[in-house]
Formats: structure tokens, C-alpha cells, sequence
């Protein structure tokens, strides 16, 4: 029977939600090929959430346990996902930091092609299948993998979590002999609870239009109001230091596919829209009614954002009460 | 240190694209390349590290391209920046990263490099994993996209971003590190620097690639977007915003 690997992702000893997207993704392709799903989960002891992988699609829960595993060690994980997903059918990953790193290596290993940041999964002819945003998403491109695994990285939010109900029957994993060449020695001002931009289900992002890095404060309100929002930024505000480089959205930034981005005193440099293009919803309050951000936006308020944001945020607080 | 920086020459981001007769590429007629922005920062890193150990001292820079002949237009530039020389290798490419990444690392298994530098990703394929392949190939360590460098003697020690916060690492050389925008701000070639790139060796190496595993189907444009709308000016459309965003986009 065909196995379809999900790699899921731990931080802190508390499961990350993204790995439920990855264990929908994996779903997806076993379903079509009359397959099951292993959640490959990666750990140095017990992981918050691991009985929940069940519930979103693993029929089995391979639990990798090493005691160099407390922080990320990407020898050591590709090592074991490269022994678990030989003979597999494909190898599911997140297009996190973690994933982006570990997917090339695991593919190396196993000396297939791999196909990174897809925003959809199939199957054609027998072969996984998927579609790719290239060129800052102004193409779209369709592949077909045709080595043994299939290796994929799903971007964020692209493919919703979607429960299953599965067993998640609990298996040892063993982890193979690996030569630690690089050794994570820190995380610094990490907390798995921050919501990060490129994960967040609403993004709220700012631009030179702000006028000042303290009025930034205006969008955290806003994000709070929401409590599922992170703050982003335009690669003007982060090159003047208002921002960190961690909230730029664009082609040198970050790509984010919220269910809601909402584009603040940003213009919509073609550079900018690279990486925010794919938000199911797009919201801009700009006051130049030309502004190209206007072109991608479904929904547009013109005027200035000092007075819009305020009724914004008091409008979204009162919704989520009444929630 | 012998340092090498791997660069791809791409289509400039504000380029507008068309889909080739194909279906599989774009249509390059006409389109203005630039170096890949992330491999820019490689370079600039190469040219710092070297300058941080003093004219005199034993090393060299050298830029390494896999592509058609236009790359070697782009190599130039990486030469006119101060890269020492370059190595062109002659090939149509392939959407298999793993197949660029097995000639890359012929190439510079050869070199002896202490150091070798690329991007994080290149702009037109988004593959982010040549250069992570390469380092797999040639089993020496890989620090990916690293916006924090600093190399004592034979210790590498790098932070790279991650979600909610910086990732610190370490390593030994050799190694490969993937370059991410903050580590640097990469120069412009000096008029003196064009003019002396021009000098510079550049050897054209032909490669074949392997067939490899991933085969594209087809190239989209991706849907146009629902045409959107002005919901209305200044604060009073705020609460119709509201509205929609509840009632039609159901985001609320
Ligand atoms: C190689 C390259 C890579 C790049 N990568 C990125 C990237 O990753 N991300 C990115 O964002 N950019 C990127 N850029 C830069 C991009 O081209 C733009 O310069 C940048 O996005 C502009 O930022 P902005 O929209 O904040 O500023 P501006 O273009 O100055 O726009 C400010 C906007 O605020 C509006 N405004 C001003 N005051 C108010 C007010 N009171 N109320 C309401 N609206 C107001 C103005 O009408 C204007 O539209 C890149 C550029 C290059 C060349
Ligand atoms: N054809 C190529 N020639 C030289 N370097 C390349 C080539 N393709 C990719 N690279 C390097 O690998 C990095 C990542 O590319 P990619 O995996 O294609 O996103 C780039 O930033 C380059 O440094």
C-alpha cells in the first residue's frame, strides 16, 4: 500500500498547527492513491498536541526520538526522515524555515527532485502532481514528480487543516547513526506562541505611509483586536529600520497567503505584491485612490489611515465580543 | 580562504512575462537578467571576507554560473564587484534542481574551496535547494539562508531567521552558507571595477545534465484576481468593510 510520509514540526516540545496542514496535504494524496499517512514527528522527549495528528489525518504517528533533538539538527533530522521515507510513495513538507532546509537534504539523500513551496496536490497518471508559484507568482507552474518518493514542501496556509479522524496509531521510529555537521546552539527571542507572518491567518501590514515607527503601534492594535493577526511590513519601512527584516513581506521578504491581508500606507511595488498576491482576501486603506495596491485588493478604502485605522480596530474589538 | 559564490542570472523582477510557444517556460525575447538579488549578497560576502584578511593574504574569489551563455554577461558583473575570476558551466539548465546541484558539485568538489556562498533562493524558480544540495553532494555542512556571519579561524557561526526568531548555529569549514537579505548591502561595480573585469579569466566549461525527476506539465498565468472594489472613502466605509469582510469574504 502506498505511504504517503508527513513530516511534522515540533518547537519547543509543542507541536506547530502547520503540521496539520501537512498531514491534510498527505491526506489528499493518499486518499487518491489508496495509500495511508505516516506523521513523521521529530523529538528529543514528549510533544504538547501529538495525540491530535490522529485526529487531523496520520494513521500512524512515527515518533523519532533522539537526545540531540531538542533543538533542530538538520543532519540528524534528515538522517532519520531520509531512513523513514525510503520506499515511501512521497515525503510531505512545510515550507517553514525548518522545512525549506530539511526538504533539499532528505532529497539529496535520497537522490530524487523535489518540488518546494507547492500551493496545491494531486495526482496525475499515477505520479504526485503540483502546482508552484514561480517568478514572484506571476506564473504559475505544473509538475510532475516522477522519482520514488515524491518530495514536496507545502507552503503555509495554502491547504487547509482538515479532520480526519484517523488512529495515529503511536510507532517507534528509529533514528539512524548521523554525523551532526552543523549543531543549532540557540533560538533567540523565539516563542512558539508568536504568530509569525508567514504563518498567520490575517496579516496587517504597513508601509512608509505610517510615517513613523511608532505609529506602528496603530497595526499591533488592530492585530490584538483580531488575536489571530501578525504585523507585517513593506521593504521601505524595514530599510529605514522601523520594522525587522522578520515582518518584510515581498520578494526579499517574506511570502504570505493569509485568509486576510490588509495592506496599510503600502503602494503595491510589484515587489511587494510577490509576496502577498496568494491572500485569499486583500484589504488596502490607502489615500491615492492610484495606488497600485488597489489593482489586487477585493476590497478598497481611500483615505488616510489615521482616521480609518481607529474605526477599524474599534469595529473588529466589537465583532469578536459579540463572537 | 578560496571562496566560491554560485550565481544565477534571472529576469529582472519588475520584468513583465510571457509564456514561451511551449507551455512549459517564458518567453525570454527581450527581457532584462539581472543578478539573482540573494546571490548578490553572497558576492558581497565573498569580497568582505576576503577583505577582512588583508591584501597579501593566500586565497581567491571565484564566481561559478551554470547556464546559457548570457550568464556570462552576469559574471561579469560578479567580476566587476571584485570577484577574482569565473567558471562558466555551458548548459540549458534543468527544473530539476538536483541535477544543477550535481554539476555545481562536480565543479567545486575540484576546487578545494574552504567556503562556498549562494542565495537562499533564486527569484524565477523559487526552488530554495540547489545550493543545500551541493552541500549534501559534497557532505561538508550547510547553514541556509543566513542573515549573520562571522568565520574565527575554521568556526562558522550564523543566525538565520526563523519563524518568531533567530536560529543560531555552528559549524566547521568548509561549509556552505545560503545568504538572506540583512547580511550585507552588496556594492556597485566601480567604473575602475568594469574595466578590469573585463580582463578577468572567465572559463567556459560545457556540461550535461541528467534528465532528472521533476518534468513540468505546463506554465499558467495564475487566475486574474476577482476584480475588486472601492468599498468607499475615509472612516465611513469602515463599518461597510466590516460588513463585507463578515458577510461576502466570510473572514471575520
Ligand atoms: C530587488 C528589489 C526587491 C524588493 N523587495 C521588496 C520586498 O520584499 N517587499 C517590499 O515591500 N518591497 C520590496 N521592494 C521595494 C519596492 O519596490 C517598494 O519600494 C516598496 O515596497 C515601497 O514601500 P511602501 O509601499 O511602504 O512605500 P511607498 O511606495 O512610499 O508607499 C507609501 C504609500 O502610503 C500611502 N500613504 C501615505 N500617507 C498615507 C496616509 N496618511 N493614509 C493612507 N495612505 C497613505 C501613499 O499613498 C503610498 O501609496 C524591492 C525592490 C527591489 C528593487
Ligand atoms: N544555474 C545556477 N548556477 C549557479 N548557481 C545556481 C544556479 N541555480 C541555483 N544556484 C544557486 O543556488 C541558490 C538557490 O537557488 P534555487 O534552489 O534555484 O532557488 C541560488 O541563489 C544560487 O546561488
Amino acid at each position: 500500500m502506498p505511504i504517503i510520509l508527513a513530516v511534522a514540526e515540533q518547537r519547543d516540545g509543542v507541536l506547530r498547527k502547520v503540521s496539520f496542514e501537512v498531514l491534510a496535504a498527505a491526506r489528499q494524496l493518499a486518499d487518491a492513491l489508496g495509500g495511508s499517512v505516516d506523521a513523521v514527528l521529530i523529538s528529543s522527549g514528549e510533544i504538547a498536541g501529538a495525540a491530535e495528528l490522529g485526529r487531523y489525518g496520520a494513521d500512524r504517528v512515527l515518533a523519532a526520538r533522539h537526545p540531540d533533538f531538542g533543538m533542530y539538527s538538520p543532519d540528524g533530522y534528515a538522517a532519520t526522515i531520509a531512513a523513514a521515507g525510503r520506499g515511501a510513495t512521497a515525503i510531505i513538507f512545510a515550507a517553514t524555515a525548518t522545512g525549506r532546509d530539511l526538504a533539499p537534504r532528505v532529497a539529496a539523500r535520497l537522490g530524487v527532485g523535489l518540488a518546494t513551496d507547492v500551493t496545491a496536490l494531486g495526482v496525475q497518471g499515477g505520479k504526485v502532481s503540483a502546482t508552484r508559484p514561480i517568478y514572484g507568482g506571476k506564473i504559475l507552474q505544473a509538475v510532475v514528480l516522477e522519482g520514488s518518493p515524491a518530495i514536496a514542501s507545502v507552503r503555509p496556509n495554502t491547504v487547509p487543516a482538515k479532520e480526519h479522524n484517523k488512529a495515529g496509531t503511536p510507532v517507534e521510529q528509529a533514528v539512524p547513526a548521523f554525523v551532526a555537521r552543523v549543531k543549532v546552539t540557540a533560538i533567540k527571542a523565539a516563542a512558539a506562541a508568536v504568530l509569525d507572518v508567514a504563518e498567520a491567518p490575517v496579516v496587517i501590514s504597513g508601509g512608509r505611509g505610517l510615517k513613523e515607527p511608532g505609529h506602528f503601534a496603530l497595526l499591533e492594535e488592530l492585530a490584538a483586536a483580531f488575536g489571530n493577526a501578525a504585523v507585517g511590513a513593506s521593504r521601505a519601512v524595514v530599510d529605514a529600520g522601523w520594522r525587522d527584516h522578520g515582518a518584510q513581506v515581498g520578494q526579499t521578504g517574506k511570502t504570505v497567503s493569509p485568509g486576510l491581508y490588509i495592506a496599510v500606507g503600502i503602494s503595491g511595488a510589484i515587489q511587494h505584491l510577490a509576496g502577498m498576491r496568494t491572500s485569499r482576501t486583500i484589504v488596502a486603506i490607502n489615500r491615492d485612490k492610484d495606488a497600485p495596491i488597489f489593482k489586487v485588493a477585493d476590497y478598497g478604502v481611500v483615505g488616510d489611515l489615521f482616521e480609518i485605522l481607529p474605526r477599524l480596530t474599534a469595529e473588529v474589538r466589537k465583532l469578536r465580543v459579540e463572537q | 580562504m578560496k571562496i566560491a559564490v554560485c550565481l544565477k542570472r534571472v529576469p529582472d523582477t519588475t520584468a513583465k512575462l510571457m509564456i514561451a510557444a511551449s507551455g512549459t517556460a517564458i518567453d525570454e525575447a527581450g527581457l532584462k537578467f539581472v543578478p539573482n538579488p540573494y546571490d548578490e549578497y553572497a558576492l558581497e560576502e565573498a569580497l568582505k571576507q576576503r577583505e577582512a584578511e588583508g591584501a597579501g593574504s593566500a586565497g581567491e574569489t571565484v564566481v561559478v554560473s551554470l547556464g546559457g551563455d548570457a550568464a556570462q554577461e552576469t559574471m561579469r558583473t560578479a567580476l566587476a564587484m571584485g570577484i577574482d575570476r569565473g567558471i562558466h558551466l555551458q548548459s540549458g539548465g534543468s527544473v530539476d534542481g538536483l541535477e544543477v546541484a550535481r554539476a555545481l558539485a562536480a565543479e567545486l568538489k575540484a576546487g578545494g574551496f574552504d567556503l562556498i556562498l549562494a542565495g537562499k533562493l533564486a527569484v524565477d524558480d523559487y526552488n530554495h535547494q540547489v545550493a543545500v544540495m551541493v552541500a549534501e553532494i559534497l557532505e561538508v555542512p550547510c547553514i541556509t539562508a543566513v542573515s549573520r556571519l562571522t568565520i574565527t579561524g575554521v568556526t562558522v557561526e550564523a543566525e538565520r531567521e526563523i519563524e518568531g526568531g533567530i536560529e543560531v548555529s555552528t559549524c566547521q569549514l568548509p561549509a556552505v552558507i545560503t545568504c538572506d537579505k540583512g547580511l550585507n548591502s552588496p556594492r556597485l561595480p566601480s567604473l575602475k571595477g568594469i574595466m578590469a573585469a573585463k580582463k578577468k579569466p572567465l572559463e567556459v566549461k560545457p556540461v550535461t545534465l541528467g534528465a532528472g525527476s521533476v518534468r513540468v506539465a505546463g506554465l499558467i498565468l495564475p487566475p486574474e484576481r476577482k476584480p475588486g472594489r472601492i468599498v468607499g472613502e475615509g472612516p465611513e466605509a469602515v463599518a461597510e468593510l466590516v460588513r463585507l469582510l463578515r458577510d461576502e469574504a466570510k473572514v471575520l
